[in-house]
């Protein structure tokens, strides 16, 4: 019977579907200290722990369970924090089934041990025993400025406060968090409970943070190295403006981003009657993607009041979103309309959405990315009706710091190329996170990050060795 | 937080502002823009720049209340402080990139509307110190909605026209940018700011005369750092972005059409806040939004 019970993970409460499609309240709620204990006790401790491969920043895993297992959340806090600046984060929004949890040996036969819940329960218990990560205070004085504070660029200033630099993180916006702040939606992950604090643990470190500063504009990277006397920059400015599909009747009224329409909501709280910035969302709204970004809008649509379609033009195996966002997306009654694609928006006379003409496909031999290519089918296609339409279809990288950057090169993409070690084209310039490898995860910025903060130091090492 | 050094009531329902803000003083350029936020729950609001001082760190900024926000803005008042001030974002103005030798041989034509006088002002001033002259056309509809005409005539050649003719000449901007032609000026290149109905019709009016035009566009904005894509617009058949690429557009290549009907998106929903914000505690329901029990 335990043998049985031991294939299971322990289930993680959340909120009831029908009551969280109308609040913005957080959907799952955690593990309780019995429960992460439990839950704990199902790790294998692998002498070879797979786990931490399949971790973009390494958390030593095994390590912080044990602790976990014999209550010491002190010490499991330590052992996460020493690879990870944003835990409260990373528990909530990786990936796991693709990374720690994908490897985890558990995996092969039952179900992987859940290690994000177990990692969100010992940040979540540290934030409520108000522990913090070490505190350090810039011993060695050598500055390094980052550019952006969203997960890439807070890792990055994290680790290389730890080492005592003196940091410096410049947003463009008038609120640190980048990504985590403007496109993750409150139910996913709350902003002032957990982002909030987490940003806060960052300057705890001794990380100073510039709001408002557009590097490019109001200070070019050049000025920072010389007028300003950083040592070294790190670029972690993030994805930048989204795309469209160029079909007719893309610039009606009602036809929006996600990146707008999130942004909107998140970083502006249009969702709140005491904050002046407002949403239009209608009535019947379609999202057009199938990543997490379109989860995520589709799920703030419902909380305001819509019903909400999901046109993805591959089949549900391809949806790149999280399995656990599609999941909830669906408990709260989201309706996917999957091998379809849009032709065109339909509008009024005075060029409000009314429709949208989509098309069904069907999957023809695999592409480059190694996705079984969409093919239209011929004659399929039908109209669905709605007042709102939300393009979810990922984003090109922001101009602003390329364009004004002398020397840094871009690719085809003009993404920024950094190397694996995100060193750039130009000496004492890092970069990493989506600004290098368009749209991606959160972990993934993480640990380019944490690699940049890495090679930052040993540059800067070399650099005043060698004086 | 970012200080205000200044701040009046200029002409009609303008306001005027000095802001503290070395950063942007440091390097904005005439043609680019600030986004303004007044506390935690405030919209980000663009502002086009109208004078800069670099030594002393200062932004000068003439703006129209026009809803909860604006509002907001303008009952600010010396020595309070500005939540968030970022910028200079946009490109500058195509002119600041033009070798001085080349402007000298422009005829140059500003052709100024309401509130946009204010960035024509930056403009104008700054082609004034590098020794290059130019022609301003300041439109209003009354007398009393003309604004920096004296601030404006130190620094080119001023014609005033008012739509009722109760000052300068009579009749909008286009009448008078046609006058001056039949007058005998000779211009080559026009920039024109203003209402996004003002712009349209002077771009036509320039297309006639073969007179290369620009215009700001000022389309409905969120970060404004080239991030959520709602300032697109579809200049030469092609989505651009204001924050980015512009605010400076080729007046002749932009679909004005399309830029004012995406402007009124959110015209409902601001008028009924604006009421809101206005009527507070006595508000009587009038928004059609609250159901009148407030």
């Amino acid at each position: 019977m335990a043998e049985i019970k031991g294939l299971k993970r322990v289930p993680v409460r959340e909120q009831d579907p029908k009551v969280r499609a109308t609040n913005f309240d957080e959907v799952c709620l955690g593990y309780s200290e019995e429960e992460a204990v439990e839950e704990a006790g199902r790790c294998l401790h692998c002498k070879n722990p797979k786990c931490v491969q399949g971790c973009p920043v390494s958390i030593s895993i095994p390590e912080f369970i044990a602790a976990l297992k014999l209550k010491d959340f002190d010490k499991a806090y330590d052992v996460i924090s020493e690879s990870s600046s944003l835990p409260a984060v990373c528990g909530r929004v990786c990936p796991q089934e693709t990374q720690c949890e994908g490897q985890c040996i558990r995996g092969i036969k039952g179900d992987a041990v859940s290690i994000g819940k177990l990692e969100r329960f010992v940040a979540d218990w540290a934030k409520a025993n108000d522990r913090h990560m070490k505190c350090y205070r810039g011993r060695q004085g050598h500055k390094v400025a980052v550019i952006g504070s969203g997960p890439s660029g807070l890792t990055c200033a994290g680790d290389l406060a730890k080492q005592g630099y003196d940091v410096t993180i410049f947003e463009a916006l008038h609120k640190a968090g980048g990504v985590l702040v403007y496109g993750i939606p409150e139910f996913r992950l709350p902003k002032d409970k957990i982002v909030a604090k987490e940003v806060e643990n960052v300057k705890c470190l001794g990380v100073k943070i510039e709001t408002n500063v557009i590097i490019g504009r109001s200070v070019t990277i050049e000025d920072l190295l010389t007028k300003e006397g950083f040592d070294a920059v790190y670029i972690g400015s993030g994805a930048g403006l989204p795309m469209f599909m160029n079909i007719p009747g893309e610039q009606a009224k009602g036809v929006f981003s996600a990146n707008e329409f999130l942004t909107r909501n998140n970083l502006m709280k249009a969702y709140r009657d005491d904050y002046d910035t407002p949403i239009e969302c209608g009535k019947k709204v379609v999202v057009v993607g199938g990543g997490n970004v379109a989860m995520d809008a589709a799920r703030t649509a419902l909380r305001l009041g819509a019903e909400v379609h999901v046109v993805y033009r591959r089949s549900e195996a391809e949806l790149p979103a999280r399995k656990e966002e599609v999941h909830h997306a669906k408990e709260e009654g989201i309706q996917f309309d999957l091998l379809t694609n849009p032709v065109e928006i339909l509008t009024d006379d005075k060029d409000n959405v009314t429709g949208m003409k989509v098309i069904r496909m069907e999957l023809g031999e695999p592409d480059a990315s190694g996705r079984r290519r969409p093919v239209p089918v011929e004659g399929s296609e039908f109209e669905i009706e709605c007042d709102t339409v939300i393009m979810a279809l990922g984003t090109r990288p922001n101009p602003l710091i390329s364009s004004t950057t002398d020397g840094l090169e871009t690719n085809r993409k003009k993404c920024i190329v950094a190397d694996e070690k995100g060193e750039t084209s130009l000496p004492g310039v890092f970069a990493g996170g989506d600004a290098v490898t368009g749209a991606a995860t959160v972990i993934l910025a993480m640990g380019a990050g944490k690699t940049a903060a890495k090679s930052i130091d040993e540059y800067i090492q070399k650099k005043y060795a060698a004086q | 937080m970012y200080k205000i050094l200044e701040a009046r009531n200029l002409a009609g329902p303008n306001y005027e502002m000095l802001v503290e803000a070395p950063r942007v003083a440091a390097r904005c350029l005439p043609g680019q823009f600030v986004i303004v936020k007044v506390g935690e729950e405030g919209e980000r609001i663009p502002l086009t720049i109208t004078d800069y001082d670099r030594e002393k760190g200062i932004i000068e900024l003439v703006y129209q209340p026009i809803g909860v926000s604006t509002s907001r803005l303008s009952q600010l008042h010396e020595g309070d402080f500005i939540t968030d001030f970022a910028g200079p974002l946009g490109q500058p103005s195509d002119l600041t990139r033009t070798p001085i030798e080349e402007l000298k041989k422009k005829k140059i034509v500003f052709v100024a509307g309401g509130v946009g006088t204010a960035p024509v002002y930056c403009q104008a001033k700054w082609l004034h110190e590098h020794g290059v002259e130019s022609d301003v056309i300041i439109g209003a509809k009354t007398k009393d909605l003309v604004m920096l005409e004296d601030k404006m005539k130190k620094v080119a050649n001023v014609y005033v026209t008012t739509d009722d003719g109760s000052y300068g000449r009579t009749g909008m901007v286009t009448r008078c940018l046609e006058d001056l032609i039949a007058e005998g000026h000779v211009y080559d290149h026009c920039v024109c700011i203003g209402p996004m109905i003002m712009m349209k019709f002077t771009c036509l009016t320039t297309r006639k005369y073969g007179i290369h035009t620009v215009v700001s566009m000022n389309p409905i904005m969120v970060d404004g750092t080239g991030m959520c894509g709602a300032c697109r617009l579809i200049v030469g058949g092609e989505v651009r972005f204001a924050c980015v690429d512009g605010p400076e557009f080729d007046g002749h290549l932009v679909d004005f059409d399309l830029a004012m009907k995406r402007q009124t998106l959110y015209k409902t929903k601001e008028g009924e806040a604006f009421l809101a914000w206005k009527e507070g505690q006595t508000h009587s329901g009038g928004c059609g939004q609250c159901g009148g029990d407030k």
